[in-house]
């Protein structure tokens, strides 16, 4: 297909400069959007994401709520969190979330790792794990604003919604869109699905009296490739702990990338610095010092 | 009552490992560092650099990621990485309590740093009088390490179970920690080298074979080398600069 252009990554983890990923074939920007309004907590996006990840289901706790699991796990990467929420008036709201990565434009996880190629973001948005590169050094967990990396302590491997980059690739949606029943989930690019989202924002706000109803697209992480439509969006942590603020740990920010070599240069001055004393000042020997042997003159 | 058991620890493992191996010392030499000793510091001096070169490819992948090969990669890196660090704080604790002793901290030790500008540029050939078994530079470096070792501790065990059960804020913190720990270190090492080989002549004898030349004694340690010999460091000295160009 003519339009079908091959596209490179463009940050990629521990790595000088960009290298060849794996093709992602949709050359804009993607973009899901979840409303939190229409969701009715079904959970066949959690069946679709373990169904088509091949991912063996196992037992979970149940906590006394309409959630499926306490958290996401290594092989679970999409969980509909559930919260029920009392409104000042004594009304209640039932919440349900869709949690799962949210593919920041700048990801901490990405930002955190120090494995050559592990983390991979891709032109289209899309946040990828490459497990074959991933050392296990769970560094990601702590860069992630959204807590959402999974390690696998069987594989020593950190794990994640992929955003489904194998169908998207393909010009696919992701399978948790194919299977939701109400249109809660919509799957195209960030420009389009940004205005559905303020649109429905809107309807929200002018007709159904929700004047707090908002988009979730956070700029402290660059905005996300997830977003969300949120009935308040002033508060988006009674949605099961969506942080109003996301940010990135300064250690893996300005450390890293400054610091960690500037630092290492210092160290590396230990190395300079007794070279240069050999060279101007020399040795301190053993006293009495033997006599030097005698100049030849010429 | 504590250092002395420890004290008791000390001298029959020195014993022990006296036994397994020797020291010898030939004529104008004194004996320096027992086997116990040398041996307590080569295993520090291996697991010290087998840590340090798997932490490289964690640090600065873009730099040092030729380091991780010689580790069988990454993943294996990673998960020797804090073993290397235990078997580093493990020896080094041992050569801590071996060494408390003569590593405290002396008013002599002020009035060395003090000095130190002399010393470094060469200006006095010889240590200050009262530079004793280890001079302040020396201890400053061994408390530097005690202290770096119980940041490795802690923010490696942090790093060790990582967010997971520490979260995310104590693994992001105690990264920065434990780096800054090591490169403190990474630069001393380079001293600790430079001075223990070509930097003062005959100190790398001292950690093979034990011994070290009465001349070394008396121009680096002054003070140890009269508590051994009883002699004055500087009239020994002379006496010996007097020998030399006598026979010339």
């Amino acid at each position: 297909m003519a339009d079908r252009k091959t596209l490179q990554a463009t940050q990629i983890s521990g790595h000088t400069g960009a290298a060849p990923g794996f093709d992602v074939q949709r050359n804009y920007e993607v973009c899901k959007l979840i409303d939190t309004t229409t969701c009715i907590g079904c959970k066949a996006c959690e069946v679709a994401c373990v169904e088509w990840n091949d991912m063996p289901f196992q037992p979970t706790t149940f906590d006394n709520t309409y959630q499926t699991m306490p958290k996401t796990n290594w092989n679970f990467w999409n969980l509909i969190k559930f919260n029920e929420h009392q409104n000042p008036d004594g009304t209640i709201q039932w919440l349900m979330r869709k949690d799962q990565c949210m593919h920041c434009a700048d990801p901490g996880c990405l930002a955190a790792c120090p494995a050559d190629g592990a983390i991979v973001k891709y032109s289209n948005g899309i946040v990828d794990f490459n497990q074959e590169n991933c050392i296990g050094c769970e560094y990601c967990v702590s860069g992630c604003p959204f807590d959402i990396p999974r390690f696998n302590p069987m594989t020593k491997k950190v794990y994640k919604c992929t955003l489904c980059s194998d169908r998207v690739g393909q010009g696919l949606e992701p399978a948790c869109i194919k299977a939701c029943p109400t249109g809660c989930l919509k799957f195209g690019s960030k420009e389009d699905m940004s205005f559905i989202a303020n649109e429905r924002a809107k309807q929200l706000k002018d007709h159904f009296g929700f004047a707090n109803a908002g988009v979730y697209d956070p700029s402290s992480v660059g905005g996300t490739h997830v977003i969300y439509v949120l009935h308040d969006a002033t508060d988006p942590e009674r949605y099961g702990g969506l942080p109003k603020n996301p940010t990135i740990p300064w250690s893996y920010t300005v450390w890293k990338w400054l610091f960690k070599p500037v630092l290492g240069t210092f160290a590396l001055f230990g190395f300079l610095g007794v070279l240069a004393h050999y060279v101007t000042t020399g040795p301190r020997v053993p006293q009495p010092e033997p006599p030097r042997k005698e100049e030849l003159h010429g | 009552m504590a250092s002395g058991a420890i004290e008791r620890f000390d001298n029959e493992a020195r014993q022990k490992f006296e036994s397994m191996g020797q020291t010898v010392v030939y004529r104008g030499e004194l004996l320096r560092h027992p086997v116990y000793t040398r041996v307590i510091h080569w295993t520090v001096a291996l697991f010290f650099f087998l840590a340090l070169f798997t932490g490289f490819g964690i640090y600065l992948p873009w730099l040092f990621k030729w380091f991780t090969p010689l580790f069988g990669g990454g993943p294996l890196a990673r998960q020797m990485h804090p073993w290397f660090g235990v078997g580093f704080v493990f020896f080094f604790a041992l050569q801590a309590l071996n060494w408390l002793t003569p590593m405290i901290w002396k008013p002599s030790d002020t009035r060395w740093m003090r000095n130190l500008h002399k010393i470094v540029s060469n200006e006095e050939k010889m240590d200050p009088p009262d530079t004793g078994f280890f001079n302040a530079g020396q201890k400053v470096q061994f408390w530097e390490i005690v202290g770096g070792c119980i940041v490795f501790i802690f923010t490696g065990a942090i790093l060790w179970g990582g967010a997971r059960y520490f979260g995310a804020t104590a693994v992001a913190i105690s990264y920065v920690l434990h780096d800054i720990s090591a490169l403190i270190m990474l630069g001393g090492i380079f001293i600790h080298i430079y001075l223990s080989t070509i930097g003062e002549p005959g100190t790398f004898h001292a950690m093979i074979r034990g011994a070290v030349s009465e001349a070394w004694a008396w121009t680096f340690h002054p003070a140890w080398y009269k508590q051994v010999t009883g002699r004055d460091p500087v009239e020994a000295c002379e006496q010996a600069r007097r020998e030399m160009d006598a026979k010339r």
